[in-house]
C-alpha cells in the first residue's frame, strides 16, 4: 500500500466517509474509493455490496483477486434535549457501542450535573449543526417536544439520510410536525421515515424504559439499514 | 490525539510512516470457523518489531511481527494462513480451532 492511499483512506475516517480499499491480491496495487464515488466497470457493484453489507472479503472480477475492506464511520447517536429520556440514553447508548452527542439550548436542561461526562452543547442546533453536520452513519432523536428546537433538525436528519430519525410525541402531536416539515420542504417519502411515536412497542413507561426502546429501534435501523438500500 | 485514535492501527501507521519509520500492515483476508478478529482487520509493525492492533486474539501475532520485518526489508507482500495450534503441523496456531490468512505489505 502507497502512504498517499493510506493517508486519503485516513482523511476520509476521520471525516465520517465510508470507504473501501481494494487491494489486487496479486499485484499489490491499492486504491481507495470513497462512498458516492464511481469506481469502474463490474468492480462498481461489488463495491456498492460492499458499502450495503459493511462486510469486507475477497472478490472475483475480471479473472483478478480483489480484496475489498469496508471503512464505515462509527454509528453515532445526536439527541436533541438534555431531558430526563437523554439521561437514560447516554448511560446506555456507550454500552452497545454508539457515540452520543447532547445538544439543548436550554442552559437550564443542559447542565454537567445533569450529564456528567456525556458530550453536551448547551446551544441552538441550527448553530451546532454547522459545525458537527449529521451524516447516513448518525440517528438523530429529538426529545424536546419543541417545535423551535426539534424541527430544524428533524429536517436536517431526513434531508441528508440519517440512517435513524425519531421524534417524541403523541399521534397528534406528530400530526402537526408533518405538516410544518411539509412547509419546510420534507417530502412525505422522508417524513414517513420518522419513527414516531418514538422507540419500540415494548410498553416503556418510564423515562429510562423510554430510553431503552429508542436505543433498540435505532440497533434496529442500523443492522437493517443495507436491507433498506438495496429495497 | 484521542485514546481511541492511539489504538487505531491505521492512524498509528500513518504517523510512523511520516516520522521515517519503516511500516508494514497486516490484514485478515480471510477466516474459517471460530477466529478471534474479523476479516478486514489490521495489524501494523515497524521495522524494530513495534506494532499496533491486532489479526487475531493474541495467538498468532509472533509469528505475523516475524514475517511483517521480512515483508519491510525485501518489500515483497506476503500471504501467510494460520490454522488450529498443532505441534506437528503448524509452529504456532489459534487455540481457539479456527483458520486465518493473513496478507501483509510494506506501507510505500
Amino acid at each position: 500500500m502507497q502512504l498517499e492511499v493510506l493517508t486519503k483512506l485516513n482523511a476520509a475516517r476521520r471525516s465520517r466517509r465510508a470507504a473501501v480499499v481494494v487491494t489486487d491480491l496479486a499485484s499489490d496495487d491499492t486504491r481507495v474509493v470513497l462512498e458516492g464515488e464511481a469506481a469502474s466497470g463490474p468492480l462498481d457493484e461489488e463495491i456498492a455490496k460492499a458499502f450495503r453489507s459493511g462486510k469486507a472479503g475477497t472478490v472475483e472480477v475480471e479473472g483478478r483477486s480483489l480484496f475489498l475492506n469496508v471503512h464505515l464511520p462509527p454509528p453515532r447517536i445526536v439527541v436533541i434535549g438534555a431531558v430526563h429520556i437523554s439521561q437514560a440514553l447516554a448511560r446506555l447508548a456507550p454500552v452497545a457501542g454508539y457515540d452520543l452527542t447532547i445538544i439543548d439550548p436550554r442552559t437550564a436542561f443542559a447542565t454537567e450535573e445533569r450529564f456528567e461526562g456525556v458530550e453536551l452543547i448547551a446551544d441552538w442546533p441550527e448553530d451546532v449543526l454547522k459545525d458537527h453536520p449529521l451524516d447516513a452513519y448518525t440517528a438523530l432523536a429529538a426529545v424536546t417536544h419543541d417545535p423551535k428546537i426539534d424541527d430544524f433538525p428533524l429536517s436536517e436528519a431526513l434531508r441528508v439520510g440519517c440512517f435513524y430519525v425519531g421524534a417524541l410525541g403523541s399521534r397528534k402531536t406528530h400530526a402537526k410536525r408533518v405538516e410544518r416539515l411539509k412547509e419546510m420542504g420534507r417530502t412525505d417519502n422522508e417524513i414517513g421515515r420518522i419513527a414516531a411515536p418514538i422507540g419500540l412497542d415494548i410498553g416503556a413507561a418510564s423515562p429510562a424504559e423510554i430510553a431503552l426502546a429508542t436505543l433498540a429501534q435505532i440497533v434496529q435501523a442500523f443492522r437493517r439499514r443495507d436491507l433498506v438500500t438495496a429495497g | 490525539m484521542t485514546v481511541s485514535e492511539i489504538l487505531d492501527p491505521l492512524l498509528t501507521a500513518e504517523s510512523w510512516k511520516q516520522a521515517g519509520r519503516n511500516v508494514a500492515i497486516a490484514t485478515v483476508i480471510e477466516t474459517w470457523g471460530s477466529a478471534p478478529r474479523p476479516t478486514g482487520s489490521h495489524l501494523v509493525i515497524d521495522g524494530e518489531g513495534n506494532f499496533e492492533g491486532s489479526v487475531s486474539g493474541g495467538c498468532v501475532e509472533g509469528a505475523v511481527i516475524t514475517e511483517a520485518l521480512d515483508v519491510i526489508e525485501s518489500g515483497a507482500p506476503k500471504m501467510l494462513e494460520f490454522g488450529v495450534a498443532d505441534e506437528t503441523a503448524w509452529r504456532v496456531g489459534l487455540s481457539c480451532g479456527g483458520r486465518i490468512r493473513v496478507y501483509v505489505e510494506r506501507l510505500g
